[in-house]
């Protein structure tokens, strides 16, 4: 193989206005290889990705392919020469099925009309090497994240596909889920493509790729083997600093009061009679897959769905709550595990978003006042460490882990005493998680009761009291103390307990 | 006073004002009667009243996300009952009938406003289909009222309530007095309570304000009463002009209101809304036409050109944004 095979940027940097997002960095993308880029939030992955996929033109530098110098102008040339990106966000059209979606811009044909047939067949092909038994002909809008997400990197390899980058692919799948991406990406490497593989998951950049390049702020500060590096020293190399232990120190918990009983709680068609108690003081995980109606319990109780059941805050039973609003007023508040979609308005600046819940403590004589609003936001950037460059800026322009601490502020200026937090660091960089992680831990320590709802299995691990697993709509176990591990929770929330006995 | 959607002076949101100001000085040098208070005051800001009142409350239905097709028709049915009931009260004839036919006015747009709100909430309809049914439901109404033709009332009555049309205060004429009213009230009720910050949150993303504990019916239900109300207004505004309605009655008014929101700066598709760019885009529309008017421009033609700039502005406004 010749020197200058494969894809090479060579002294990419890119400039937003003042703001130089990469800088220098030259890299070699081989075929047959996995080449991780990892880095926190803001370190110039998603602009390099978006350089290397024609989306975007470098400020200076160049690109060259088997040593043809490249000039995208726009991602189809990118793509007419084999490299495609596959978007962590999914970009699918919601009314369209799975089929219609692949071959988006590009539908086959007999004679002036769609070929759906063809289409069909095809997308079943591509689903099936995907490891998928998905339906081409499904709607995307009735599917779940995950298998959005499959749909979304089989559009991308339905063309011609050297060159395949992956942007946290992973990122809203569970372990189980993750496997059949691992495969394709196994198979794809086989086949002799060249993988770039975006993640935050460490471990799955040590178990996939060949080689790792950790950008920090812009600048390529390093680049091994990955048999060289232990996921400590990515996670080292990315922060630049020490990090200590990811995970703060379990407090022994004493109150044995209970803050929150649920009784036969049903949220049809997700949810088959729940019954948990939560503890003054305790972080309760709930483990589950996908789909297993963990996000669907709390919406139920909550009143954001249908749902009957039986609740006790302590003293008496009541029906499910019927709003939001009548569960904020009990002292109960839930985070989405959709920061995007559920979470923030992306398109208003940060105040309205840090008060939208609380607005009545930020009145006077029913008029709202600024000036209350402005120094909450400031407390809120300082007791979360919230990073903006302005205080005015729309809450779309945070970086994920920004976006996610504001979203915690937001609901934690209700000062509610049960908190169910879902997916407390989906999409967000490590050091967010690790204060995230801390300040989880603190409102536990304080009395607050908390439930975590997590697909990152150590996540859940690291900080709950007890773990409640769920499968196929039902609670089928709960984990305390010692028998606490990732072994226990698989076979529970993959149903495979009974084998295993 | 807008902090909800920008704190800082910006392009973006002085843009229908600098329009404004470019219109006027087009039509200052177009015609020198122009700039003249009986042209600019009397009859311009007058004129431009029911537009501008009825797009001041388009602007909360659509930052909330919704569309109210239905106020042409709701003016003119509104405009029919109000005039039945001076008619059937005409022995009675005086200040206190006429303002009980103003509260009823405010009542019956009130009521529009809450049937078209709980369709679109209660019967989950798209605001465009369920305001579209009532469009066409008012219409028949008042066509039946006005058994297919006029309905006015008597000279007598028409004098005692000209006024309120005709007359002003401090020089300012009551219409225009009655936009800045109603604008003032609204821009309060929009920017400063926590009212309006929902319906802003509604409009930008109903999820995020549902999981924030917002109740999305409440507040869309609002909007539409609030649309309701200010159609009302319009109509105190509107019948002692010609004491009269007719079939051309509200007619497009609705498209017109939509235009002044739209021109004014608010989104179509909502979270945005600009309660002063609003009344700006009122101005402006009525503006195009009395400088047409004054230049000779053939009448058959003036909706053509009013068409054209709008979508010129709009164009800029575009080009604005997008940086």
């Amino acid at each position: 193989m010749k020197e200058n095979q494969g894809l090479v940027a060579f002294q990419l940097s890119k400039a937003f206005g003042e703001n130089l997002v990469l800088q220098d960095v030259s890299l070699i993308f081989q075929r047959g290889k996995v080449h991780a880029v990892i880095g926190e939030n803001g370190a110039g992955k998603s602009t390099l990705m978006k350089i290397l996929g024609g989306y975007q033109l470098p400020s200076s530098g160049t690109l060259a392919l088997d040593g043809k110098v490249l000039h995208f102008t726009g991602p189809k040339e990118a793509e007419a020469l084999g490299i495609v990106l596959v978007h962590q966000e999914i970009l699918l059209a919601p009314h369209l099925t799975v089929a219609e979606n692949i071959f988006l811009g590009r539908e086959l044909r007999i004679g002036p009309f769609v070929d759906d047939e063809t289409m069909n067949a095809k997308a079943s092909a591509l689903l099936s090497n995907l490891g998928s038994s998905l339906d081409p002909r499904a709607r995307v809008e009735n599917l779940t994240i995950a298998n959005r997400q499959i749909a979304q990197i089989a559009r991308a390899l339905s063309g011609r596909h050297d060159f395949i980058i992956f942007d946290e692919p992973t990122a809203a799948l569970t372990p189980v889920e993750s496997e059949a991406v691992f495969t394709v990406i196994q198979n794809l490497k086989d086949q002799n493509c060249g993988i770039i593989y975006i993640s935050h998951k460490l471990d799955e950049v040590k178990r996939l790729a060949d080689t790792v390049s950790v950008l920090r702020d812009g600048k390529l500060v390093a680049q091994q083997p990955a048999n060289k590096l232990k996921a400590v020293d990515m996670a080292h190399l990315m922060v630049g600093r020490e990090l200590g232990a990811l995970y703060p120190p379990k407090v022994i918990r004493t109150n044995s009061e209970v803050a929150l009983q649920v009784e036969n709680l049903i949220v049809p068609p997700s949810l088959n009679n729940a019954n948990f108690v939560l503890h003054k003081g305790e972080i309760l995980g709930f483990a589950g897959l996908i789909g297993a109606g963990r996000t669907e319990l709390f919406e139920g109780l909550l009143g954001l769905r249908p749902a009957t059941g039986r609740v006790s805050l302590g003293d008496k039973f009541n029906s499910v709550f019927s709003s939001v609003a009548a569960a904020a007023k009990a002292g109960l508040a839930y985070v989405t595990e959709d920061r995007k979609g559920k979470g923030l308005l992306l398109n208003l600046e940060l105040t309205p978003n840090l008060t939208l819940s609380t607005l009545q403590q930020f009145t006077n004589a029913g008029f709202i006042q600024h000036r209350l609003e402005l120094a909450a936001l400031d407390v809120a950037f300082s007791r979360y460490d919230i990073r903006a460059k302005s205080h005015d800026l729309d809450a779309g322009r945070l970086s994920g882990g920004n976006q996610q601490k504001l979203l915690l502020a937001k609901t934690l200026q209700a000062d509610p005493s049960i908190i169910i937090i879902d997916e407390p660091t989906r999409g967000v960089d490590i050091g967010a998680k690790k204060q995230i992680y801390e300040l989880i831990a603190s409102l536990a320590r304080s009395g607050k009761s908390i439930i975590v709802i997590s697909s990152e299995m150590p996540e859940l691990i690291g900080l709950c009291h007890r773990i409640v697993v769920m499968h196929r709509s039902q609670l089928v176990g709960t984990l305390e103390g010692s028998d606490i591990n990732e072994r226990k929770i698989v076979t529970l929330a993959t149903g495979t307990e009974k084998q295993a006995a | 006073m807008n902090f909800a959607i920008k704190n800082q002076f910006s392009l973006k949101h002085a843009a229908p004002f600098i329009a404004l100001i470019g219109l006027i000085l087009l039509g200052s040098l177009v015609n020198p009667h122009f700039l003249s208070y009986s042209n600019l005051i009397q009859n311009v800001a007058t004129r431009s009243s029911f537009i501008a009142i009825i797009a001041i409350g388009a602007t909360f239905v659509m930052a909330g996300g919704g569309l109210d097709l239905s106020v042409g028709s709701m003016a003119a049915f509104t405009a029919g009952t109000m005039i039945l009931f001076l008619k059937a009260n005409e022995q009675d004839a005086g200040a206190g009938i006429i303002a009980l036919s103003m509260l009823l006015a405010l009542a019956v747009g009130l009521a529009c406003g809450l049937f078209n709100g709980l369709v679109i909430t209660l019967g989950r309809i798209e605001p465009f289909i369920a305001t579209l049914g009532s469009m066409v439901i008012l219409r028949s109404l008042f066509t039946y009222l006005a058994n297919g033709g006029s309905l006015s009332i008597s000279p007598a009555l028409k004098e005692i309530y000209a006024p309120v049309y005709e007359g002003s205060f401090l020089g300012i004429p009551i219409p225009l007095l009655s936009i800045l009213g109603v604008g003032a009230v609204a821009a309060v009720l929009l920017y400063k309570t926590p009212f309006g910050r929902h319906v802003i949150a509604v409009g930008s993303n109903e999820d995020v304000a549902r999981y924030s504990g917002v109740s999305l019916s409440r507040v869309k239900v609002l909007t539409y009463m609030i649309q309701g109300l200010c159609v009302g207004v319009a109509v105190i505004l509107y019948v002692p002009r010609l004491g009269s309605a007719n079939s051309a009655t509200g007619l497009y008014w609705e498209l017109q209101a939509i235009t002044a929101v739209v021109v004014g700066g608010t989104l179509l598709k909502g979270g945005q809304g600009r309660i002063w760019g609003t009344i700006a885009g009122a101005f402006f529309l009525e503006i195009i036409g009395n400088i047409l008017t004054l230049s000779n421009v053939n009448v058959y033609l003036i909706g053509a050109v009013q068409g054209v700039i709008i979508i010129i502005a709009m164009l800029i406004q575009r080009g604005i944004n997008r940086r």
